[in-house]
């Protein structure tokens, strides 16, 4: 094993830099990913996508394009309407909660077919399928579908969705609501009426597209005589994509088998199941022969769930030295033309913790969810949570100009203390551990904030004729997905348990399940590193085998960087039990009591007799022969672990980033980012920091560049990978990262989730900056996404010159009528 | 249809292709080179970036009939009897992919940067993979690989180029 770390840590894999275990085949083009799979007979399905964003299927006719060459079938909606045994499935539903004491009734959840039977609710949605021997010749039949559309007015902002005589998306609701759920704690509308300060401003949150490299892709291999299905598909989550095919067709799930093989990001975009997946296995089925599909990347950007979408009215009250009384945030969601797989949930991960690391009396949360004729949103890396951190650091900056304190002295001011313990919150929850200061003055050291501050004083805010703008976000994330009895009380249909088995070969080599479902994330060596510390054995020595329902028999898989919190632990728990069994048997084979043996240097070994002592894969070989065996000790040494976490867990930080606005064309250029995240205990540091700055990188992506674009009809204007502007590695800069360790007190790791924080701090550290640059030219707010264009028209503005509405109305979630409400202003 | 002959990581290949047929789809479906990756339809995100007579290419943007009489260099060549390439050694040493789709695109944009004898600073390094985007490393790490292998692979003890590679 390659050894980055100082050589003492070399008896000790946990906390060192080890080398991906992952990377050689990667590296090599060895990597098997689902486009990769090709089978005999393998047929490929493309899919009629409805160009309009709402109307009513007329007609569809495929005669001519069954006629083409090389096509098998063609499929309408009706067609296969016969093969479903339910709709697609929304396993988070959530029904209004207008006050807290609302007796529960049923959620709203309207039907969604994975092929449109009558009415299409959103641009791209599946009216017709194709089948045939090649990808060229399912293309060609595409084309030759022809569909007659009765259009139907379109609803595509999310305000407008609440107003009298808006469109409706389900008529059967008869209003575009989803839910309103509310959350209170303290009594909110006192402190806000009697606060000497109150603070308020609003935020848009624009759709953003997940854009994991790899596009999605499914290929499924009957075996008709049996009723079986192998499911290979581009997804995070296998078990659940086992569970509701097995559902929505009707199949028994001991006769599925799905595999996520190599997958190229996700980022939340494949934390669901998907038409095009329920799909291939209803032909699979139907033609008893292999079907593929490959998601194009135009394709994907109308057919896989984009992310955020929301307006956020954000308001604190203070008092006049700036500590924070009360906090209260509205939110209107936007969840697109149906409800996918979590979608309704996403509002809901960020509801407890809009006050962030701040402590406060008082605290309001509420949330409207609604419909529009618009691609279906769900979860993108965050989920929840960057929109709750970007209202709250947003906020206080905001706070903190009102009260006329510099930034840092806010947050200052209000952190909770250091705390060890789990600590009870204003938002109704229980942080586990978390010192907000520490991190925040280690991140002021490494990018010199003083200094920073005071050529601003110096020059007017200019660095050679630049706009000079320093940013603070300091933030808590909730992540781990868990408890089950909590995800039970907020409605959400699966458990927050993984599970983990070890079995000890008899060579002595160790193979590891998860229930996990690693996608880049480098969890193979992560979790080799807590089995070789654990067992006393090589990191190379473990192979860690997951993604497969038929090799991993229970797993809730991998999103809410839930995969060391709850999938390491259940590692760590079923390590446990492997050497309480291995102890047993090397106390027999000593011939001493357990109580004589100790675990030291990764064996175990008589007290004072070091020449005494057994390893483990001494034990696994006996145990496999199972020739002396103590009684009441089963042959074979394996263990296995269910954890489900007691509680969330909160990695925590602070981000600085300082930019330079050129005045003259709007352009922000970010000359430092410094990022000072605690997970709690590191397994492996330098796929940690990989992991913040991707995380960081994706949150600058969204700050500056991304931005999903609507036009009135419901056309996605930023249509495909040149029009929607993913960052490279020219427009993005370099990183500073340190840390600070608070461990987590609730699981005994002490370790915390660390694949969203990035994506979770970086926004509002980006925009403060960017709004603390423009102050000196006027502007007195500025939003999401601070592209050039925004940037300087909202100069202009300033000066008075050009009004600052974008002439192309986007997503049409109010970002041209937005203005900067009352800030600062006293209620 | 029409007949092609090119030499893909130094073997001569001969073909009959469709006229439309990418040269990405020619390299995946035709020879099995799986290495190369699609990730867009726009020429934008770089994951099918190949050699081809020794200069990156975004395969998805020439047909296979235009290849023909090329030599074609793919991710598949480049480790040689089971040793990495200074390249891919850089990339896991730096920690330079996560999820590995884009790492064959980004390591052929990397090999055709360094021969081309650009320079290697940060920003000279981010200018020249602006054709190929990573959604996972941030960059950082990329950047890092890129400018470690340079270092490597031009000092005088540097091993030979690819083979099938560069001109």
């Amino acid at each position: 094993m390659t050894q980055v770390a100082e050589p003492e840590a070399a008896k000790r894999w946990v906390g060192g830099g080890i080398l991906r275990k992952e990377d050689p085949e990667l590296l090599t083009g060895q990597g098997r990913y689902v486009d990769d799979i090709a089978l005999p007979g393998m047929l490929w399905m493309s899919f009629v996508r409805s160009p309009v964003a709402h109307a009513s299927l007329a007609r569809v006719d495929v005669a001519a394009a069954r006629e083409l060459p090389g096509v098998v079938a063609v499929f309408t909606g009706q067609d296969l309407a016969g093969e479903w045994a339910a709709a697609l499935p929304c396993a988070w539903p959530i029904a209004s909660r207008r006050y807290p004491d609302e007796p529960t009734h049923d959620p709203r959840v309207p039907d969604h077919w994975p092929v449109v039977k009558d009415r299409v609710r959103f641009m791209g949605e599946i009216v017709a399928v194709v089948v045939a021997d090649s990808r060229e010749h399912a293309v060609d039949a595409v084309e030759a579908v022809d569909v007659d559309y009765d259009e139907l007015p379109v609803l595509t902002g999310i305000e407008e969705a609440l107003q009298e005589g808006a469109p409706i998306v389900h008529e059967q609701f008869g209003t575009n609501e989803l839910y309103t759920w509310v959350l209170e704690n303290g009594e909110v509308d006192n402190v806000f009426a009697e606060a000497p300060v109150v603070v308020k401003e609003r935020y848009y949150h624009p759709r953003l597209i997940a854009n994991a490299i790899e596009p999605r892709g499914v290929v499924v291999q009957p075996v008709p005589a049996q009723g079986e299905y192998t499911v290979w598909s581009a997804t995070q989550i296998p078990h659940f994509l086992r569970l509701f095919l097995a559902l929505c067709l009707g199949i028994p799930e001991t006769k599925i088998r799905v595999i996520a093989p190599e997958v190229g990001g996700g980022f939340g975009s494949k934390l669901d199941v998907y038409a095009e997946e329920f799909i291939a296995v209803a032909l699979a089925r139907r033609l008893g022969q292999p079907v593929k599909w490959t998601e194009e990347r135009s394709e994907g950007y109308l057919a896989t769930v984009q992310g955020r979408g929301v307006i956020q009215d954000m308001e604190v009250a203070a008092t006049e030295e700036g500590r924070l009384l009360g906090v209260r945030a509205k939110l209107l969601a936007d969840m697109g033309g149906y409800l996918q797989l979590v979608a309704p949930g996403i509002p809901i991960l960020g509801a407890f913790h809009y006050h962030g690391v701040y402590d406060c009396q008082a605290y309001g949360f509420s949330c409207t969810a609604v419909f529009t004729n618009k691609t279906p949103t769900d979860a993108y890396r965050g989920a929840g949570r960057p929109e709750a951190t970007y209202a709250t650091e947003r906020i206080m900056d905001a706070l903190a100009r009102r009260v006329g304190k510099d930034p840092a002295e806010i947050r200052e001011l209000n952190f909770i203390p250091p705390f060890n313990e789990p600590r009870r919150t204003a938002g109704t929850l229980e942080y586990d551990s978390g010192n907000y200061a520490a991190a925040l003055a280690k991140a002021k050291e490494l990018v010199g904030y003083d200094d920073l501050r005071r050529e601003q004083r110096a020059n007017g805010g200019r660095r050679d004729g630049k706009l000079l703008g320093v940013g603070i976000s300091s933030y808590v994330e909730v992540c781990g997905w868990a408890p089950s009895q909590v995800l039970a009380s907020l409605k959400y249909a699966g458990g927050g348990w993984e599970r983990a088995t070890i079995r000890c070969n008899p060579t002595g080599k160790i193979t590891v399940v998860t229930g996990t479902s690693p996608h880049g994330q480098g969890l193979v060596t992560t979790l080799s590193q807590i089995v070789a510390d654990a067992l006393g054995v090589d990191p190379d020595d473990v192979e860690v085998l997951h993604g497969d329902t038929a090799v991993a028999a229970w797993g809730l898989d991998t999103y809410g960087s839930r995969s060391l919190s709850a999938g390491g632990v259940a590692l760590y728990n079923a390590a446990e039990r492997v050497r309480e069994k291995a102890k047993r048997i090397a106390a027999h084979e000593l011939e001493v009591s357990e109580d004589d043996l100790e675990w030291t240097g990764g064996k175990f070994q008589v007290h004072g007799a070091p020449d005494k002592a057994k390893t483990i894969p001494e034990l696994a070989f006996a145990a496999w022969t199972a020739h002396n065996l103590p009684s009441e000790v089963d042959p074979v040494l394996e263990g296995s672990a269910v954890f489900d976490p007691p509680n969330w867990t909160f990695p925590s930080g602070t981000h600085i980033c300082v930019v330079e606005v050129d005045p003259d064309t709007g352009q922000v250029r970010i000359v430092k980012y410094v990022a000072v995240d605690d997970c709690g205990n590191v397994i492996n540091p330098m796929i940690v920091d990989g992991q913040v700055m991707g995380g960081v990188a994706q949150g600058i992506a969204e700050a500056i560049y991304e931005e999903a674009l609507y036009d009135e009809n419901g056309t996605l204007l930023t249509g495909n990978m040149a029009t929607y502007r993913v960052p490279s590695a020219a427009e993005l800069p370099g990183f500073t990262l340190d840390r600070t360790v608070t461990p987590s007190s609730t699981n005994p790791m002490g370790v915390k989730g660390i694949g969203e924080t990035g994506t979770i701090a970086s926004p509002p550290a980006v925009l403060n900056a960017v709004a603390d640059a423009l102050r000196p030219v006027g502007v007195e707010f500025i939003d999401l996404p601070a592209s050039a264009e925004r940037v300087w028209r909202a100069i202009q503005a300033a000066k008075g010159e050009t009004p600052a509405e974008r002439t192309v109305e986007g997503g049409g979630t109010g970002a041209a009528s937005m203005t900067p409400e009352e800030e600062g202003g006293v209620a | 249809m029409r007949r092609i002959a090119l030499t893909v990581n130094g073997v001569q290949r001969e073909a009959e292709v469709e006229p439309r047929q990418l040269l990405v789809y020619f390299l995946r479906e035709t020879l099995g080179l799986t290495g190369t990756n699609v990730g867009c339809d726009t020429s934008s995100c770089g994951a099918c970036t190949i050699l081809v007579d020794g200069k990156s290419v975004k395969s998805c943007t020439m047909l296979a009939v235009q290849a023909d009489g090329t030599e074609v260099t793919t991710i598949e060549a480049l480790a040689s009897n089971g040793k990495l390439h200074p390249l891919q050694e850089a990339f896991r040493a730096n920690h330079g992919l996560q999820c590995g789709y884009c790492t064959p695109g980004m390591i052929m944009a990397g090999l055709s940067l360094i021969e081309s004898g650009a320079g290697m600073s940060d920003e000279e390094v981010r200018l020249g993979l602006e054709g190929n985007l990573c959604r996972c490393t941030g960059y950082q790490n990329i950047v890092k690989s890129i400018q470690d292998a340079a270092k490597q692979m031009r000092s005088p003890a540097a091993p030979a180029g690819v083979q099938g590679g560069s001109e």
